[in-house]
């Protein structure tokens, strides 16, 4: 045991245990404190229940003015650090206000709540789901015990998922029709396609495809956008000539991914491009950007 | 500043690269050991980046990737071994193309192809055509041609082949094909880019490059050939057309001559045989520039090869009509390539006429065809200058007597005659000679005199001066040589028939006497002798000979030959024209003919009179006239005084003493022919020798007079043997005492105090006393005869 840590440790420990915390879905997440840790999944509109122990250090009794759980879904933006909003926030009391002498535990059930977004950990953003426990006392501070978990929702596939097919070029330099299977992609999925040029007078040395995620946060003058290039897929070396047509396989799994959120609770939206982006023989990159829907579908065997 | 020159950067490049791999190569190993699939792939991408550099010439990136292919080796092992890594290959699949490069991740692709196809857990075909179709994203033309290789390597063995264990269940040999002949048109694709891509001013430096990497491409056609399904339909059909259609679109001179040259080499005899029409059709298509007629030589060859090692396939080739296929190809290739030089044109109707020589012996027609096609290219032209073409045109016209061994055959080729008409005046002598070599080599006789115009008609270079070549420009030799083969090829003209036999000299003199004044002292003896030998052989036959009609008559031949041999006389060549004469005058002798005889005999006096003016050549020419008249015993003796006394006469006018003595002794023996019913007038043979005598002693004393010395002995002692030979003969006038007489004439000579020793004088006498002595001793009628002549100590 670490003594000096010990000595300015609470009064007392709290502990969550998830009632089917050993059947779900391990993900895992990073701590606040940057150590990495795994976590159990749930979805929307499930039951979330377990038990909370609370146990005095060694004999020590606690006072308190009521013990209470809460569930918060809250989205912290980093140039706002500590300063959360809750989208969701629901409250269960667990104790009326008293003394605790020994280990104590309090069961809770949130039953069928509603999380609309997923968890998420972006560059400027993130939304993230916990418990928190709060022993509230009126002198020396009250006692709080976070719980992360994390929150997927599946999204059935698209009725519609039409092709992304287009032509671009530069005048007399370089015209090319491409085509992607789908506009609409899940996590697992793989990008189907082909270049097809139609005139080529440029020397062009290579091709990539990259996934290039855009977030945006805050709103109007507030608005922060950051871009990350996620993929960067090499799909062609060397200079085609006019009438070849170049396969395009891209398998998503191996890149960590997110669904493409719009616009959550006015505070964030993170999106997805397919940037095709062609370099010639002076590193003149010429590109095309295309944005496609990631969703994620719900896992099947 | 150093600048270091491109070989050693590119030597300096590759040794990083050969770094590169190994170092990779290394913690793949490691890998491997611990069947770390992870690490083993992410080794193997970074080991294959290596070869994605752009620095080294196609020599050296083979070299690169040679390395890289000893490792993917190592690791296609490790991906079959599923308990090593525990990833299902159609995992294995799609894990591999996870990697952000795409060389990489191809090479990767189709070593994971190759496991899986093995695996037979999906249709090979399918696998095959995702391979394949994926490997489009490398456009870059080496790289791109590297790894289309390394696909068609790794492929090789796992083609659904008809008896291979991955054909059935709907993968077919068609399957095979197919996927071979696209990998086949994406690298020829790729190879001809080549050429266009890199600056204007490395273009044979590119092209240089190019050539290296040709059998990477070929190497399809390789194992399409070794696909066992395709049979005669289905190359007909598909692979044939599929990959001349390749050919033709690509448009590229070296790729054109290369892909037709491996067509032609790797799949079978009989497949061409069958598709022949096909194949040929594709020529007229491709590039003005491409070397047509090396690809069709080849291809002619091989057919012509074919044929000739199984004969039974004969009917095959009629039934085809490969020749008229050839031929027209040919002529199509010609109207396709206008700028195709002459030579070209005619090596590649070299090489049909090898062909139909091979292939169809027989037909003559096929042959004349050929050469009539030869003519039609020449005519239009000037005559041949290029040395190579007119080459081809000897190579053309040599190719039938070789085969015929026969010019007769030659001879009845009617175009024959006419490709010669376009060679310069040079070849068409080398054509000649050719021509008369291959008959004196076959000894081929030429009996008619049909066949002899055409013959002198084909040689006619040789015979007569031709336009545009002056004979003094001509090297004496070369001049010579020809010559005496125009001479020798006279002899080979024969009909056993005297009256074509007659013909046919008639036919070679009228070719002949044009000939000027250098070629008639060549051709005119031999004529004259062929046609002396016809005189032979009527004399032979004499009696059965009957009636005025023949016109071969021995008095008809001697007017001719009188002819000819007058023609000398431009030459002008007196000296050989009066042995002609004299030739001629025994012929006549031996036929009976004294005014023919005679005739010549006066001509040949006529020309020593007028025309033989060297004194050496007079005594050569008068030493001939009496060898010639000795023998001749046609005439009466009016006739025959006549030309002995001439003979003698101009005998004792000769320039120099010994020469007047010596020919005036031989006169003897026009005296005395030593026949049955010779002549024999003893004293007139006395005169001569006395004369000649007299002509030796006056002789001797001039040397004394002009050189203080007398001279040797050497005429008393030939006369000494002249008279000995009389006296053995039996001449009364010659008797033991004038010989005695002689004897000791000369012993007087030679102790005189002028004498000069001579040792061959000396010696000829010694031996001629010894040769009496011995006559001597034998004993016998000589021995009695001897007796008196007393030789003292």
């Amino acid at each position: 045991m670490n003594f000096i840590v010990g000595a300015f440790k609470p009064a007392c420990h709290i502990s969550v245990a998830f009632s089917d915390g050993k059947n779900r879905k391990q993900i895992p997440i990073k701590k606040d404190n940057g150590q990495a840790t795994t976590v159990p999944l749930f979805h929307s509109q499930d039951n979330i229940t377990g038990t909370i122990i609370v146990e005095p250090v060694s004999g020590k009794k606690v006072e308190h003015n009521g013990i209470k759980v809460e569930l918060l879904g809250q989205i912290e933006m980093y140039f706002n650090k500590g300063n959360f909003y809750d989208f969701t926030s629901l409250v269960r009391e667990l104790d009326v206000p008293g003394e605790i002498y020994e280990r104590k535990t309090f069961q809770f059930e949130f039953s069928t709540v509603e999380m609309p977004y997923e968890t998420y950990n972006g560059v400027n953003v993130r939304l993230r789901y916990v418990l928190k426990v709060t022993i509230s006392r009126g002198y020396g501070g009250s006692i709080t015990h976070f719980q992360d978990f994390v929150v997927w929702n599946y999204t059935p596939p698209p009725s519609i998922n039409n092709s992304i097919k287009m032509e671009v070029g530069i005048e007399d330099c370089l015209h090319i029709e491409f085509e992607y299977n789908k506009s609409k992609y899940h996590l697992k999925d793989v990008i189907i396609g082909k270049i097809y040029f139609l005139l080529v007078r440029i020397k062009i040395k290579n091709m990539d495809l990259e996934i290039r995620r855009r977030e945006s946060t805050g709103s109007g003058s507030n608005t922060h956008v950051e871009t990350e290039t996620l993929a960067k897929f090499e799909l062609m070396d060397g200079a085609p000539v006019r009438g070849e047509s170049i396969p395009i396989r891209l398998f998503l799994s191996p890149y960590e991914l997110t669904p493409t959120c719009r616009n959550i609770n006015n505070k964030f939206s993170v999106k997805y491009y397919l940037n095709l982006v062609l370099v010639d023989e002076e590193d003149r990159r010429y590109f095309k950007q295309q944005e496609i829907t990631i969703y994620r579908i719900g896992e099947t065997s | 500043m150093m600048i270091s020159n491109g070989i050693e950067d590119e030597e300096k490049w590759l040794a990083e690269g050969i770094a590169g791999i190994q170092h990779n190569a290394f913690y793949l190993h490691r890998a491997l050991d611990s069947n770390n699939l992870r690490e083993a792939l992410k080794y193997s991408a970074q080991l294959l980046s290596e070869l994605r550099t752009s620095r080294l010439s196609p020599h050296k990136y083979y070299e690169l990737y040679m390395r890289a292919f000893d490792e993917l080796r190592r690791l296609e092992i490790f991906f079959k071994e599923e308990d090593r890594h525990g990833c299902p290959v159609i995992d294995l699949y799609e894990l591999v193309q996870h990697a952000g490069n795409i060389l990489p991740r191809l090479y990767l692709l189709c070593t994971v192809g190759s496991v899986y196809i093995k695996s037979k857990e999906a249709p090979a075909k399918d696998i095959l055509r995702d391979l394949v179709e994926m490997c489009r994203a490398v456009q870059h033309p080496v790289r791109g041609l590297f790894l289309r290789s390394y696909l068609a390597q790794v492929s090789r063995d796992k083609l659904p082949d008809i008896g291979s264990e991955y054909e059935g269940e709907g993968d077919t040999v068609m399957d095979a094909v197919e996927f071979v002949l696209q990998n086949f048109t994406e690298m020829n694709k790729l190879w001809v880019r080549m050429q266009h891509q890199g600056p204007h001013s490395e273009k044979e430096k590119l092209e240089k490059e190019r050539n290296e990497l040709r059998d990477l491409v070929g190497k399809n056609l390789h194992v399409l050939s070794q696909i066992e399904g395709i049979d005669l339909e289905m190359y007909r059909d598909t692979v044939l057309p599929s990959v001349l259609e390749q050919i033709v679109n690509c448009k590229d001179e070296l790729a054109q001559y290369y892909l037709m040259d491996c067509i032609i080499q790797v799949f079978p005899d009989e497949y061409h045989l069958q598709t022949l029409e096909t194949l040929l059709s594709a020529c007229p298509q491709l590039q003005p520039t491409v070397d047509l007629k090396t690809v069709l030589s080849q291809l002619m060859e091989r057919l012509s090869n074919y044929a000739s090692l199984n004969p039974e396939l004969l009917p095959e080739f009629l039934q085809v009509e490969a020749f008229s296929k050839l031929s027209n190809a040919i002529g199509k290739v010609m109207e396709a390539q206008v700028d195709m030089p002459v030579v070209g044109a005619i090596s590649l109707y070299v090489s049909l006429l090898t062909f139909t020589l091979r292939v169809h012996p027989d037909r003559l027609d096929y042959v004349d065809q050929v050469l009539g096609a030869c003519v039609k290219i020449l005519s239009g032209k000037p005559k041949l200058e290029d040395s190579k073409a007119t080459k081809q045109v000897v190579a053309l016209l040599s190719a039938p007597l070789d085969k015929y061994d026969d010019i007769v055959t030659a001879l009845t080729l009617s175009n024959y005659p006419r490709v010669m008409d376009h060679l310069d005046a040079g070849t068409n002598k080398v054509m000649a000679m050719v021509i008369i070599r291959s008959i004196m080599k076959n000894k081929s006789w030429v009996s008619t005199s049909d066949k002899v115009e055409v013959l002198f008609e084909l040689i006619k270079g040789l015979i007569q001066d031709l336009e545009g070549i002056s004979t003094d420009e001509l090297d004496e030799e070369d001049f010579n040589e020809e010559q005496n083969s125009v001479a020798c090829l006279m002899h080979m003209l024969h009909n056993d028939d005297p009256e074509e036999m007659l013909k046919i000299i008639c036919t070679v003199w009228k070719h002949v006497k044009s000939g000027g004044p250098k070629r008639l002292p060549f051709t005119v003896p031999s004529l004259v002798f062929s046609a002396l030998k016809l005189v032979r052989r009527l004399q032979g036959q004499d009696g059965d000979v009957g009636g005025e009609e023949v016109p071969a008559t021995p008095k008809k031949i001697f007017q001719l030959l009188n002819q000819i041999i007058e023609t000398l006389s431009v030459v002008p060549a007196p000296e050989l024209a009066l042995r002609l004469y004299l030739q001629c005058a025994e012929a006549a002798n031996d036929c009976d003919l004294e005014p023919v005889a005679y005739d010549f005999f006066t001509q040949a006096f006529v020309l020593y009179e007028e025309e033989v003016a060297d004194s050496k050549a007079q005594v050569t020419a008068i030493h001939l006239i009496i060898g010639t008249l000795q023998r001749v015993n046609v005439f009466g003796v009016e006739n025959r005084d006549t030309l002995t006394h001439k003979a003698t006469g101009y005998s004792a006018k000769l320039l120099k003493k010994p020469d007047q003595c010596r020919a005036v002794y031989a006169c003897s023996h026009l005296f005395w022919v030593d026949d049955q019913d010779g002549i024999k007038d003893g004293e007139r043979v006395l005169l001569c020798l006395k004369r000649s005598l007299r002509i030796a002693n006056a002789a001797q004393q001039m040397t004394n007079v002009t050189r203080g010395s007398s001279g040797p002995v050497t005429l008393f002692v030939e006369i000494l043997n002249k008279y000995l030979y009389f006296f053995e003969k039996g001449n009364p006038q010659i008797t033991a005492s004038v010989i005695q007489g002689l004897i000791e004439l000369i012993k007087t000579e030679m102790q005189s105090d002028n004498a000069v020793v001579n040792p061959v004088s000396d010696a000829f006498f010694t031996s001629t006393l010894r040769y009496i002595q011995f006559q001597k001793e034998k004993g016998g009628a000589m021995g009695e005869k001897y007796d008196s002549i007393k030789l003292g100590g």
